[in-house]
Formats: C-alpha cells, sequence, structure tokens
C-alpha cells in the first residue's frame, strides 16, 4: 500500500492529467449536442446490432399481443381494400390516393430499440438505405397515430426521431373544420400518452373530444389520425390558442411501425425552395 | 514576493482572457486561423506551482473560456493537455534543483528555450482543442490545416507579448 502511495505520488502529474483529462472529455460530450451525436452515430451500427439481436428473444415474450394487433389491422385493412387499389409486392404496399392524387408507399419496419423515458426520445428501426429509406419520412404507427421523422438513416438500419422529442413538429390540423396547428411534445409534460397542439388561430373553437389528423402540408400524408382533444382553448400569452390532447398512438408497446414514402416529397421541397422567403 | 507573483499573475489572467474574450475571439482568417492567446497564461505559471494547482488552474481557465466559448469542456480539456505537456517538458528539460529563475518567460529563459516550450505547449492544446471540436476524422485534412495555422498565429502573438514585456534580467 505505501509503495502504491509512493508510486502515484510520483507520478502525480500523470494522475491529475488523467483525471483532469476525463473530467474534460465528459463534459465535452456530455453539454455538447453535437459530439453527442456524432459519438451515438459511430456506435450506432454496434448498438443496433446488439439490439437487435436482444430483440429475437424478447419479441417471443411479446407475440400473442403483436398477433392480436395484427390481426385487428389485417381486419381493417381487407375492409378498406374494396375502396383502394393496392398492389400487392413483397415489400411495399402501393397505394393510390384517388382523392388527392397523391402517391404514398407505406414500408413496414421493425422497432429494434425504443425509448420512451427521456426529454428527448429517438427510436431505431430495422430499414436503412438499402430499402429506400431516406433522412426526413414520416413515420406512422400501425393501427392509428403519429410516431415522427427518420432521423439518421445506416445501410440497414434508421434512427426515428419520435414525437416525444424537443425538436419534434407536426404540422395537424382539427378534422372537424381544418384549423391549421402545430403538434408538440414537452413543455413540462412528460406523459407519453399526451402531447399540445398549438399555434391554432385564436378564433377557433376546440371541444373536448374533437379529432386531430395531420394536415398533409409536411411528410405525412393527410389525414392520419393522431389524437382527441382532453383539454380544450387552453390560452397563450401569443395570438394562438393551445390545446391538450390524448395521442392515439401507445409509445410504450410500439413495436412495428410504417414509414411513409412520399413519392412527390423531392419534387415539392425543390419547387419550394425556388420561392425564397422575405422576398 | 510571493504576494507579488500572486497579483501578477491575476491581472495577466484577466487581461488575457479580456483580450481572448473581447478582441480576438472575433479575430481570424477565413475560418482557419484563430489565435488563443490565453494559454500564455499557463505558460508563465511560476515554476515552484504545485502540480494540483497547475491543473486546477488551467481547468478552470478551460472552463471560463468554454463558458464564453459556448463549448463546454473542449477548451478545458486542451488546457489540461497543455499542463501536462508543461509539465513534462520542464522536467524534462531543466534541472529541477538548479531552476532559480521565478517564471518560463522569455526574459528569464532565452529565446531558443522559450520558443520550444511554447510550441510544443501550444501545438498541444490546438491539436486536442481541434479534434475535440470537430470530433471526426473524416475532415482530418482541414483540421490539421486550421490547427497548424492557429498555432502559427498563437506563436507569433505570443513570441511579439513576450518581446514587448522584455526586461533585461541578468541570466
Amino acid at each position: 500500500m505505501r509503495n502504491l502511495w509512493i508510486f502515484i505520488s510520483r507520478y502525480n502529474a500523470f494522475f491529475l492529467f488523467i483525471i483532469f483529462f476525463t473530467i474534460g472529455i465528459y463534459l465535452t460530450v456530455k453539454n455538447n449536442s453535437y459530439q453527442r451525436s456524432v459519438t451515438l452515430n459511430s456506435t450506432n451500427e454496434i448498438v443496433g446490432t446488439a439490439y437487435e439481436r436482444l430483440n429475437v428473444f424478447k419479441r417471443y415474450l411479446n407475440l400473442g399481443m403483436v398477433n392480436d394487433s395484427l390481426a385487428a389491422e389485417n381486419a381493417k385493412l381487407k375492409s378498406q381494400l374494396l375502396g383502394l387499389t393496392t398492389v400487392d409486392t413483397a415489400k411495399d404496399v402501393r397505394v393510390v390516393d384517388t382523392v388527392t392524387n397523391q402517391d404514398y408507399t407505406y414500408l413496414a419496419a421493425k422497432v429494434v430499440k425504443n425509448s420512451i423515458t427521456l426529454r428527448n426520445n429517438i427510436m431505431t428501426i430495422n430499414k436503412g438505405t438499402v430499402d429506400g429509406i431516406q433522412s426526413g419520412m414520416a413515420v406512422i404507427a400501425p393501427q392509428k397515430g403519429v410516431v415522427g421523422f427518420i432521423r439518421d438513416v445506416s445501410a440497414h438500419l434508421a434512427t426515428i426521431q419520435s414525437l416525444l422529442h424537443k425538436d419534434t413538429r407536426i404540422s395537424v390540423t382539427l378534422k372537424k373544420n381544418n384549423a391549421l396547428g402545430s403538434l408538440v411534445w414537452g413543455d413540462g409534460n412528460f406523459d407519453i400518452k399526451k402531447a399540445f397542439i398549438k399555434e391554432v388561430p385564436n378564433h377557433i373553437k376546440m371541444y373536448v373530444g374533437d379529432t386531430v389528423v395531420t394536415s398533409g402540408f409536411a411528410s405525412f400524408p393527410a389525414g392520419i389520425l393522431v389524437g382527441k382533444i382532453t383539454k380544450p382553448n387552453v390560452a397563450t400569452n401569443d395570438n394562438f390558442l393551445s390545446g391538450e390532447l390524448n395521442l392515439f398512438t401507445d409509445f410504450s408497446t410500439l413495436q412495428y411501425v410504417y414509414v411513409v414514402k412520399n413519392k412527390k416529397a423531392e419534387e415539392q421541397k425543390a419547387l419550394e425552395s425556388l420561392a425564397k422567403p422575405n422576398e | 514576493m510571493n504576494s507579488r507573483i500572486i497579483i501578477v499573475n491575476v491581472i495577466r489572467w484577466f487581461l488575457l482572457l479580456f483580450v481572448q474574450i473581447f478582441l480576438l475571439k472575433n479575430m481570424g482568417f477565413y475560418d482557419l486561423s484563430t489565435p488563443f492567446i490565453y494559454v500564455l497564461f499557463l505558460l508563465l505559471l511560476p515554476f515552484g506551482i504545485p502540480n494540483i494547482l497547475l491543473y486546477v488552474l488551467a481547468f478552470a481557465t478551460g472552463l471560463t473560456l468554454d463558458a464564453f466559448y459556448d463549448t463546454m469542456g473542449v477548451h478545458a480539456t486542451a488546457c489540461v493537455v497543455l499542463a501536462f505537456v508543461r509539465i513534462l517538458f520542464i522536467s524534462i528539460s531543466l534541472n529541477r534543483d538548479a531552476i532559480d529563475d521565478p517564471e518560463p518567460s522569455l526574459s528569464y529563459m532565452g529565446f531558443q528555450w522559450f520558443s520550444l516550450y511554447a510550441f510544443l505547449c501550444v501545438i498541444a492544446h490546438h491539436l486536442v482543442l481541434f479534434f475535440l471540436e470537430t470530433f471526426r476524422l473524416t475532415e482530418i485534412g482541414y483540421t490539421l490545416m486550421r490547427c497548424g495555422l492557429s498555432c502559427i498565429f498563437t506563436l507569433l502573438i505570443i513570441l511579439l507579448v513576450e518581446f514587448i514585456f522584455y526586461r533585461r534580467t541578468p541570466r
């Protein structure tokens, strides 16, 4: 023991260096979102694979519940089938939206890592660039409800910035009168079943039980069910109304999600970038 | 004597950080070369300083800079590395018992020793600083170029300051 102390005090410069250097690196990675996202990115492949392995076992435990939900969804889809033209391929289900003539395809993906306990939650799914997934695509839940946006994509995996994230805003409308608002989560509420609709114009009347759907102006197709209003007409100190709503998506049991590919996304983005803001 | 050293160092700390934060922070050539003159404070701390105090001062100085640069921990880590290089270089290049100069400045140590000392410390500091800031190896060429050019700039200013405050003392 005494020899150890002598050793440490002789090379105290080195040991102190190690201590302070570790603190410095820890601070850097902890407080700097850029470094944090990079460190997560570089390890994501490994982490994702590990979770995928783990998930193989975990899947069996939830098999019954997943089966039930898939069966329910199948039944629903079958009932809708008559009204839609579908081309069934192995992977993509092509839905021709005859009303607005937009062309969305839905790609089912399995959630390999879910996260609901953090302020900013990121999920991982088992489809990547090989399956045509790009950053920014919308992700919806199997039965009803929105999930989030694709954030980073690797060859076989992708991360989703879920709705439960401070940067996620989804353009939504009230179903009955198409009043526009944006869906956010957080702001003192960390219940994963609740979110807020914000920036609704002041003259709109919201009532308990009003359905909120996606507007279709961004990556999400129009009319995806989001939730039901539980606390309407919360006045904020700006010129807009807010409301609290119960989400249809159950983030805690999410196992499969659908990634929405919009065939005209790039065309729309290119066209809209022509119009310069503040012109 | 002792209190004089402390006062001089405190004034130096405030002066260098003031210049760094309010003047040099806004300077830079094409985002490639940015001087970090505040490391001069760490370079000029007296020889007799205990290692732990040197590390604490380096870390605190770095954290202060971080607060103004919004880069939590980056400068602190770089300063700690600088302190380590400083201790190593002084213990290798000088005989510990024979040190009777108060501080490792240009006036006491001569141009050759001081420039090598400043060069090694500054390059270690800048390497850590820029690599932590970029945090990826794919832009290594750009990072190294920024690091090298900034080193030259910082060293130039450090030598300039040292020559301005040069005191002709008997060696």
